[in-house]
């Protein structure tokens, strides 16, 4: 248990340093830094002068070093484009994004469970089959054209919802959230959907062929023979079975609904990090893309590694599988 | 090759006359099952009909879109089936330029699907090459291969064409970016998206070299090259053809995504998602059709090529016969 979880933070820290390398790069071969920085009447010689300060003359190894050293707090230099801080210009926009996360995560979550459970109950049912033909198409939509469609018919047409921004938000000690106004509420609902339709039709789709599978299994029947009811069954024994796939693949899609926030945010004009990553590639604006790269690779690494961590503490039988597979 | 082989049955089966490959494609358990599924007919004539309209958009496009003399600023905005200003009748109504929409959907498509195939074709050769090469070779080029594909798998396809996309153009000089920039597309929706081969490659190809038809390759003193792509590169077609077939169809999806969010392919040779990210300026204004068309199509194109993908994998699949 040990060894696995040492090697799973090494395996996590190799990447983290891999995505470092690739960052960097940008910093040093997108591009001359000191061009980005100075104006056209800089001298040669002040230029040379800046170069040495800022320490590009020393060694690649050294600059790498220094390089991680500042990502580690935080420190990635200053937007070319904002002419700020990087990390303060995150730290901003970070809430937003994570507020519409979490409430899409949470809609997948709920939504695609009940309809998994209810399409793998009723197999047969008109409800059931409309439902999966309806997640066939789901899974074909791109993003933003759900986001456009239902912009379309909620904000345009009948005009029931805000199209696009945050609504009004409230200031928490630097964390402004959305939650407690009526408009931020309002304003959080199509964006939400958008980004969480495709996870819920992945969660859907799991649960329902989990619980096909269990139900199928003898300690169902001999739960059936012993005259259980029907409740307690399909969600004490059956669906319990099934949650254990559903969290592993619901946590790995948490890190999936934080990338395609960028698209869903673009959409909805939605102030987080992924309309800055986006107006940062659309400027070439280098210090902001490579933070930006860190910092989806940091939340990608952490929660594959809780999720095999997770897994391996909750299935038994993957324990077994781990010590008999390591000549592998 | 064995008979045994459920993926070259059809080839395998060759009776003595050995009738034309017409023939045996029309006798095969393939064409049948694809006679038996109405959703795959439709999805196949629905994606022919594409191409052939992408193909021959400049014959069969009511008017040209992208000739600044044939157009008539006047006729904007002009409703589907509705009375334009010049008289000019628009099948599918006009965007703020007066453009046809039917024809610039045509002109789109041609864009959209040439950058699918040509992404699809860069990553399977690409996954197909460095599969073979690691599960044949094994040992450490087949782990930092795998390694490699490993840490790409766990990004979405998305972030990392964007991110390919936008160091590139951080890198071009600015004046050639104009025509460069659908090849730096196509290369990074490529690169984006090569893992699958050489997973499906690389394992097939770890099973085939130990048997024995290879072993007696190798000792004749067939080059390894040759090896590989004659006899163990066939075992993997089949497979290779579905991930292709669904591959298009994100490749297109991802296409339209990166034009639409502005990092694609410019207003000047639109796709179909650059004329979804201009149609969506003009949604509140009443407009909706100049959006809407072409989602409808990139929806009908995608949904069309993804049913296509699905029902191959079944019929290939011996599993299921």
């Amino acid at each position: 248990m040990l060894a696995f979880i040492v090697r799973r933070v090494l395996q996590s820290i190799i990447v983290m340093l891999v995505v470092a390398l690739v960052s960097f790069s940008l910093f040093n071969f997108v591009g001359d830094p000191i061009n980005n920085m100075v104006g056209q009447e800089t001298t040669q010689q002040q230029r040379e002068q800046l170069r040495e300060e800022l320490g590009l003359n020393d060694p690649f190894a050294v600059q790498f070093a220094r390089f991680v050293g500042n990502a580690v707090q935080g420190n990635f230099g200053i937007s070319y484009r904002l002419a700020r801080p990087v990390d303060v210009v995150i730290a901003e926009r970070l809430p937003a994004t994570l507020e519409l996360a979490f409430v899409s995560a949470l809609f997948a979550l709920v939504v695609g469970v009940a309809t998994g459970v209810y399409t793998a109950l009723n197999r047969s049912g008109i409800i059931s089959r409309v439902i999966m033909t309806i997640s066939l198409i789901g899974v074909s939509l791109p993003t933003f054209l759900i986001g456009i469609l239902l912009i379309w018919v909620f904000a345009v047409q009948l005009q029931w919802l805000p199209s696009f921004g945050r609504g009004d938000v409230v200031d928490l000690g630097g964390w402004r959230t959305g939650f407690l106004t009526s408009s931020g509420l309002k304003a959080l609902i199509l964006p939400a959907i958008t980004l969480g339709l495709f996870q819920l039709t992945l969660i859907m789709r799991l649960v329902r062929a989990e619980m096909l599978e269990v139900l199928r299994t003898d300690y169902i029947k001999f739960a059936r023979a012993r005259g259980l009811p029907d409740r307690a069954i399909n969600f004490g024994h059956a669906l319990k079975n099934t949650l254990v796939p559903v969290i592993t693949i619901t946590g790995l899609q948490l890190g999936s609904i934080i990338a395609f926030s960028i698209i869903t945010e673009t959409v909805f004009q939605w102030p987080g990090v992924g309309l800055l990553f986006i107006n940062a590639i659309q400027f070439v604006d280098i210090p902001l893309m490579a933070a930006y790269l860190v910092l989806i690779a940091l939340f990608f690494v952490v929660i594959n590694l809780l999720v095999d961590l997770l897994y391996y503490a909750v299935d038994p039988r993957l324990r077994f599988d781990a010590s008999t597979a390591r000549g592998h | 090759m064995s008979a045994l082989d459920p993926l070259h049955r059809t080839k395998a089966e060759e009776p003595p006359r050995a009738p034309s490959a017409w023939a045996r494609f029309f006798d095969s358990d393939i064409w049948y099952s694809f006679t038996r599924s109405p959703v795959t007919v439709v999805s196949a004539l629905i994606v022919l009909i594409f191409v052939v309209g992408a193909l021959f958009a400049p014959w069969i496009a009511p008017h040209n879109p992208f000739n600044p003399a044939e157009l008539n600023l006047m006729d904007g905005f002009t409703p589907p089936m509705g009375e334009a200003f010049s008289g000019n009748l628009y099948l599918l109504g006009t965007d703020d330029q007066g453009r046809d929409v039917f024809s610039t959907i045509l002109y789109g498509a041609r864009i959209s699907l040439f950058v699918g195939f040509c992404a699809v074709l860069f990553a399977m050769v690409l996954g197909i090459s460095l599969g073979l090469l690691a599960g044949y070779r094994g040992g450490w080029v087949d782990s930092l291969i795998m390694r490699i594909a490993d840490v790409q798998l766990s990004f979405p396809a998305i972030l990392v064409a964007l991110l390919i996309f936008g160091v590139a153009r951080a890198m071009l000089p600015r004046s050639m970016q104009g025509e460069m920039v659908i090849w730096v597309l196509i290369i990074a929706i490529g690169l984006s998206d090569w893992v699958q081969y050489a997973r499906t490659v690389r394992g097939t190809a770890m099973v085939e070299k130990n048997k024995e038809y290879v072993q007696a390759a190798r000792v004749i003193g067939i080059h390894p090259l040759l090896i590989m792509l004659r006899h163990v590169l066939p075992n993997v077609l089949g497979p290779v053809l579905v991930i292709a077939t669904i591959g298009l169809a994100l490749a297109i999806i991802a296409e339209a995504t990166l034009s639409f969010l502005g990092v694609g392919v410019p207003p000047t040779t639109p796709s179909l998602g650059t004329l979804i990210r201009i149609g969506n300026d003009f949604l509140f204004s009443g407009e909706w059709w100049i959006t809407l068309f072409p989602g409808l199509a990139l929806i009908l194109l995608a949904l069309s090529v993804n049913l296509l993908g699905d029902w191959l994998r079944d019929a290939l699949n011996p599993k299921l016969r």
